[in-house]
């Protein structure tokens, strides 16, 4: 569109507001990271980010990262079928508590989890005598991983599933499939790159939470160390440059995931005709 | 639009149920039927409700006395005071500049459009710990104006300004990602149709488009506001963990409970989770009021 077409105000100002605080307060910052982490030379960098305690802490945290994603897609979709298709008693408070992981700070979700999963807990105090060793173990870290990640399925599949027609189930009927079938034939196919999406959202936010893991997990160096304390302990003893060696792993596994939630996205609209 | 279910995208609630408990192909037998709501309300129960309850009952654990006065200690108070200021400057930073993302995506077009959508949401891509960690890159002793703030006496890192940036940076995307979507939406014939019919540009924000974005706005500020009073990892990599001085709430409940006031430490983490509650309960009114207005504009 040309300038002189445009009848409404404020383009230049909104844009370049919106650029200049975009740089400033994100991108400009970010670029310290790569320029930090050039100071080290290559076989420096290496060393540091295929440290075998560093190498433990990928594995725990995008292991344990993509189980939790896993177990809450497939929880997250029956509690979004639960709330979309069943009518049962206390619906909308369950509804409005599926959010409690965006609302609540992950520190005291953390505290909590360890609360609840402590040898005296009152989920503990059943799981230890059965060898579950929860709390201060690699276990810990899945569950507080999974807290935080149940979210992004339950309110991607959600909305898809609501805007479903109902015609669609009908003539599967019609044409002799049953139920079964016509879930894992006809809505499943559907609801795959939003449940897709989810898991990757997930995903996501796993590989980089901290606050509610580091109570959890008891940190113990080479079994239950996350990436993100690996980079926090190299601050604390002033190794800047390798822990931004670290954090520069991180952000580019978290930049091409960026790039292939935007495509599962956009998979969504096409499919389903609608923005998730 | 990128990633925008990850905070829960404001959506209008109705209950679907009635429609496909009512169709005898969109229906399940009772035995499936009370099988998935028994595993998947099992799940919420133990990895959500369960949690939830136990913070308020370790917080009351040693008594209601105990309760108050952890509340009322004066580093507790601090923290307090620190987090609400915290807020005060973050949100309104980031709400300005949502209104004018969200103006400048949605209501004009321009190239690299959906480059910009995706770098607003880049800050929910990246850990908290490395949303710290740039900021003592660029400002710490070390960094790119370290010693040109230890020159002037200036100190970012290890003090509040600190921990403000990196709250701003971590809640960053929350405004604008819940107005660009429902602007976009909203299309542009009504603002087009304000100024054509000579009103000014202020004028049409105020009257034109505000009412219509206000419960997005609300809520976008809302979610804005609960993480930013609970952000933890991002802001205690570059507090620095100075009592009374540059500690959060929520980083106040991790030095208690490291020192094993495990009762204190609920209690304050049970402030946290009022607030998370209270930022609960507004979404739901929010999202029955875009329900509403959704209903009435099918009828008009």
């Amino acid at each position: 569109m040309s300038r002189t077409a445009r009848v409404l105000p404020g383009f230049g100002l909104s844009l370049g507001y919106t650029l200049a605080y975009l740089s400033l307060i994100v991108l400009v910052p970010i670029t310290a990271v790569f320029s930090k982490a050039a100071s080290l030379s290559w076989p420096e960098f290496w060393s540091v980010v295929t440290a075998p305690r560093v190498l433990a802490s990928y594995r725990l945290s995008f292991g344990a990262s993509l189980l939790a994603a896993g177990i809450n897609t497939v929880f997250g979709l029956l509690l979004a079928w639960a709330l979309v298709r069943y009518r049962f008693p206390g619906k909308k408070l369950v509804d409005a508590l599926v959010d409690l992981p965006f609302a609540l700070p992950t520190a005291v979700a953390g505290i909590a989890l360890t609360a609840l999963y402590a040898k005296n807990g009152w989920l503990g105090q059943y799981l230890e005598p059965l060898g579950i060793k929860v709390a201060f173990g690699p276990l810990g870290v899945l569950v507080a991983l999974i807290f935080i990640g149940l979210p992004f399925v339950v309110r991607t599949v959600q909305p898809i599933l609501e805007d479903l027609d109902t015609e669609i189930e009908e003539a599967a009927a019609t044409l002799g499939a049953r139920r079964w079938q016509t879930f894992h034939r006809v809505v499943l196919p559907i609801l795959l790159p939003a449940l897709m999406t989810g898991f990757a959202l997930a995903f996501a936010r796993a590989v980089g939470e901290y606050g509610s893991v580091i109570f959890i997990a008891g940190n113990i160096p080479m079994v239950s160390e996350i990436t993100p304390l690996m980079i926090v302990t190299k601050l604390e003893q002033y190794e800047y440059a390798s822990a931004t060696a670290v954090a520069v792993v991180m952000l580019v596994f978290s930049f091409l995931l960026l790039l292939a939630i935007n495509a599962l996205q956009t998979w969504t609209a096409k499919r389903t005709g609608r923005q998730v | 639009m990128a990633a925008s279910a990850s905070t829960g995208a404001l959506r209008a609630q109705r209950d679907s149920a009635t429609r496909f408990e009512a169709n005898a192909a969109t229906r399940e037998s009772a035995w499936v039927k009370w099988s998935v709501l028994g595993v998947s309300l099992t799940f919420f129960v133990v990895f959500l409700l369960l949690p939830l309850v136990a913070v308020f009952f370790e917080a009351l654990r040693k008594g209601m006395q105990a309760y108050l006065a952890a509340l009322s200690d004066s580093d507790a108070l601090a923290a307090l005071r620190l987090t609400l200021l915290t807020a005060f400057i973050a949100v309104p930073l980031n709400l300005v500049f949502g209104v004018a993302a969200a103006w400048a995506i949605a209501k004009f077009d321009f190239p690299g459009k959906h480059i910009l959508i995706t770098l607003i949401d880049l800050p929910f891509s990246v850990s908290p710990v490395i949303a710290g960690l740039i900021y003592v890159l660029v400002f710490g002793a070390q960094g790119w104006f370290g010693s040109w703030l230890a020159g002037h006496d200036l100190k970012i890192i290890f003090a509040v300004p600190g921990i403000v940036l990196a709250t701003v940076f971590v809640t960053f995307p929350f405004v604008a990602r819940e107005l660009i979507p429902l602007m976009q939406a909203q299309g542009k014939e009504e603002e087009e149709a304000a100024i054509v019919l000579g009103a000014s540009g202020f004028k049409t924000f105020w009257r034109v488009t505000l009412p219509n974005i206000k419960w997005g706005l609300l809520y976008g500020v809302i979610l804005c506001n609960a993480r930013a009073m609970g952000e933890f990892g991002a802001v205690s990599v570059v507090s620095g963990h100075i009592r009374g001085e540059t500690n959060t709430l929520p980083l106040h409940v991790e030095i208690l409970y490291n020192e094993y006031s495990f009762a204190a430490a609920f209690a304050v983490a049970s402030l946290l989770a009022l607030l998370a509650l209270f930022t609960l309960a507004i979404k739901s009114y929010v999202e029955s009021k875009a329900r509403t207005v959704l209903v009435d504009a099918d009828h008009s």
